[in-house]
């Protein structure tokens, strides 16, 4: 039996995961059952509602973001506002999950002691599934039940779109699990297509407004967006969701079938008999040089795909008088085309910030698994093994934003100064996140991987923030919100100076910490 | 003689649990010291906090002459350190391992005596981290240290993991290091491998030093079983002082005596005339059982709660 012990291992990773899982459901699902309150405090007459949906589908850097509105009732504006987010969450926790229990314990050496029982050759595979699953399912229960009171076929259709997008991630990283011997490299292909799948969606919606380019159609955050919720359900998208799972779940199986345990596609090829590093810099360069490079293309491609519609952000959308109106009131062709580009520009910040965060945990990574010891057993200071990791984490978030920068200017053909400028200015808020986490690291090593938790807070309050009603005191806890909206708006060196300084001080509290306190492993 | 290593009373603890508590250790330069102790029983947390990657709560640490948190830099340049869980980066290959050691270590490594133990240890150093066994990953370990020119080794468990011909090498170059007049710390559960290398020995109980000296000298704290054949009966063995499991069957005497009250039996023995006689020193494995085993529940109540710690950080 290939499936012997399916049941124990689900067991055994539902209870390693007996925090992550709900709390990952609880967030998801609550932010979506929750927005209908939110939303019904800001537009609470049907006509204001129309005129949002209006304005926003007419806006195509809103468009971009959140995708069309399709349907102008609460429940609709709700599937629009945080459907996308919701999506890409349940994707991100989905991939987190399998490779957690596939490629993480094979890498490990545990699965090896798991194997080694009366367990089938497809149990771990399924097991991790069977627990994305879990995961997914209470999703897709939370947001069907907290939307009911807005129509039961809307909300259960929100809620399959969102946990089946979930699925579709976690049978991707099956597959990724798979391909590589590593968890980190599984991880990081599985999050280069969410990537992917979201800069398809943007660019198609940011082109069209009605929800039907083929880009959005290449990806599944797309289909989850046009399975239009409370604006006359579309069932049959739900379908694609499921032939994509399938598909999926099918190659993940073929291939864990032909292969070893531990093992990959890709041979490890023999290294030098004779090393050239010889610095902490040098170390800390070779671990994290692949990771800035899938980085920097991903933000170089970003920049030139939303580049290329710039142009287009700014034509008017239907030939009526009421976008026409709505068109002048946002300042016309210039005004569309910078609160497209800066939109773009803070997307890529928020973004930027979470590569610096993992940059900088991944000295916290090093010193958890035990290789930091016996480095730091030599003649090395911490501080300079840690700046090592540092400079990659401040400087690759400069280069990656100047990519992106680069990208935008390049393909749209205009400005390229101020759009670069514009991406450079977002550095001072990613770099406090990352003095954020190197200060947890530094002075409370058990909690650095909250400046995980900061960076998504800081990506959901400059998302769906302003949708949720939320006190300007809430919306200003982001570094992100300080900064001045460029292109189109004057450079404020106000905050920019200030987000720097803090930054600087952050580092140093960190630092400090870390020369006082006990090497972790 | 200075010394190379010099604790004295050293308390750390770890949330609730006391990694040490109050304790000593000394090392003269120029000897290999047998550092041993059951699980759990602070070896590693010492050795931590003599390389400063650990701060104590108290107590006195000197390595080489200098307190080991404030000079870490500059002591590391002295001292070679093989940990007895090796980690390696999976995408570098040992021998960029060995290199990368060498050269933060200052200095670099002398490329012969590299290239020796390499070829000794049987090392293939082309191969990436992630494809090395345990015993190779350690062997990694094992050659960055002894091609570095220090002047105090501290090996942490270095043979877990290797097989008994590479256990030969390792104690063939421990011992080259001692000729060169190096220093040795060596933590080790393989007591054949403390009795062929080691001067002096120190066995650490629940984070205290219980017993430290010479081999010689610690064997003179334990029992000597006799086994005799007499000519009469014996007389009065059972009120000497020291003398344990006495059985006598007739003119056969087996028993179990304090090494040190060995002098009063064989005087009562031979008063009653000894016609064979065999007396076994205590074994090196009688001499740790005896400090292992007093304890064991606690010991094991001091797993559970490590084992608990580890669970909360991963």
């Amino acid at each position: 039996m290939t499936l012997t012990g399916t049941g124990t291992l689900a067991r055994l990773a539902l209870r390693r995961d007996r925090v992550m899982i709900p709390l990952w459901a609880l967030v998801t699902g609550g932010l979506v059952a929750s927005g209908a309150g939110s939303l019904e405090g800001l537009y609470g007459t049907a006509a204001e509602r129309a005129e949002i949906a209006a304005s926003m589908t007419a806006n195509s850097s809103m468009r971009s973001l959140y995708g069309p509105v399709f349907g102008d009732s609460l429940g609709g504006l709700v599937a629009w506002r945080f459907g996308t987010f919701a999506a890409v969450l349940a994707a991100v926790a989905s991939v987190m999950v399998v490779i957690r229990h596939t490629r993480d314990e094979e890498e490990t050496g545990r699965q090896e002691m798991l194997s080694a029982g009366a367990v089938g050759r497809r149990a771990p595979l399924t097991a991790a599934l069977l627990a994305a699953l879990a995961l997914d399912t209470a999703v897709a229960l939370i947001v069907t039940a907290g939307l009911a009171g807005q129509g039961a076929a809307g909300a259960l259709a929100l809620g399959l779109a969102v946990g089946g997008t979930g699925m579709v991630f976690a049978t991707l990283a099956a597959v990724t699990a798979q391909l590589t011997e590593s968890a980190r490299l599984a991880r990081g292909l599985a999050a280069a297509v969410l990537g992917l799948a979201f800069v398809l969606r943007a660019a198609g919606d940011a082109g069209t407004a009605s929800g039907d380019s083929v880009l959005t159609w290449l990806s599944p955050i797309g289909w989850a967006e046009n399975v239009r919720a409370f604006a006359g359900e579309r069932w049959w998208v739900l379908l694609l969701i499921l032939a994509a799972v399938l598909v999926q779940t099918a190659v993940a199986y073929a291939l864990t079938a032909r292969r070893d345990v531990g093992a990959s596609f890709f041979a490890t090829r023999p290294g030098p008999a004779e090393g050239r590093l010889a610095t902490a810099g040098a170390l800390a360069w070779r671990l994290q040089r692949g990771a800035l490079l899938g980085w920097s293309l991903g933000f170089l491609l970003g920049g030139l795909v939303f580049g290329g519609m710039v142009e287009g952000a700014a034509d008017i959308v239907g030939d009526n008088e009421q976008a026409r109106q709505i068109f002048e009131r946002m300042g016309g062709r210039s005004g569309l085309t910078n609160a497209f580009l800066a939109t773009m520009v803070s997307l890529f910040g928020m973004i930027a910030a979470l590569f610096a965060v993992a940059s900088v945990l991944r000295a916290h990574g090093e010193e958890t698994s035990g290789r930091a010891e016996p480095l730091l057993a030599n003649a090395l200071g911490r501080i300079r093994w840690a700046a090592g990791h540092l400079v990659i984490a401040f400087g690759g978030s400069a280069l990656i934003l100047a990519l992106a920068g680069l990208g935008l200017a390049l393909s749209y053909g205009h400005d390229l100064g101020p759009v670069l400028g514009a991406a450079l200015a977002q550095l001072p808020a990613v770099w406090t996140l990352a003095g954020l986490a190197v200060l947890l690291w530094g002075a409370v090593p058990k909690a650095a991987t909250a400046a995980w938790g900061a960076a998504g807070l800081c990506l959901a309050l400059g998302w769906i923030g302003p949708a949720l009603d939320l006190p300007q005191a809430a919306l200003d806890l982001s570094p992100f919100g300080h900064l001045p909206k460029l292109p189109g708006q004057d450079m404020a060196w106000g905050p920019v100076l200030a987000l720097t300084a803090l930054a600087a001080a952050l580092v140093a509290a960190g630092l400090a910490g870390l020369r006082r306190r006990d090497v972790q492993g | 003689m200075t010394k190379a290593i010099s604790v004295a009373g050293l308390h750390k603890s770890f949330g609730r649990t006391h990694a040490l508590d109050g304790l000593d250790l000394t090392v003269e330069t120029g000897e290999v010291h047998g550092f041993l102790g059951p699980n759990g029983a602070g070896k590693s947390t010492t050795i931590r906090v003599l390389l400063g990657l650990l701060r104590p709560d108290s107590g006195a640490a000197a390595v080489l002459g200098r307190d080991p948190w404030q000079h870490a830099v500059e002591l590391h340049r002295r001292i070679a350190y093989v940990p007895g869980d090796v980690t390696l980066w999976r995408n570098l290959s040992g021998g960029e391992v060995i290199d990368l050691f060498g050269r933060l270590r200052g200095g670099g490594l002398d490329k012969a005596r590299r290239a020796e133990l390499i070829e000794r240890f049987e090392l293939d150093p082309t191969k990436k981290g992630r494809t090395y066994s345990k015993g190779n990953r350690q062997k990694v370990a094992l050659v960055a240290a002894f091609a570095s020119d220090v002047d105090l080794l501290v090996l942490d468990e270095p043979t877990s993991g290797l097989d008994p011909l590479m256990e030969e090498v390792f104690q063939s170059c421990v011992t080259e290091a001692r000729e060169r007049g190096r220093t040795v710390l060596l933590s080790s559960h393989l007591l054949s491998e403390v009795e062929t290398l080691c001067d002096r020995v120190s066995i650490v109980r629940r984070g205290r030093t219980v017993e430290s000296g010479s081999l010689a000298e610690l064997r003179h704290l334990t029992r000597t079983s006799v086994t005799a054949e007499l000519a009469s009966p014996p007389n009065g063995l059972a009120h000497l002082p020291g003398v344990h499991d006495l059985t006598v069957t007739g003119q056969r005497v087996r028993l179990q005596v304090d090494t040190d009250k060995l002098d009063a039996v064989l005087r009562s023995l031979t008063g009653s005339g000894v016609r064979s006689l065999t007396s076994t020193p205590p074994t090196l494995e009688e001499l740790f059982l005896r400090h292992y085993a007093d304890d064991q529940h606690a010991d094991d109540q001091h797993a559970d709660d490590q084992h608990a710690d580890e669970e909360v950080r991963s």
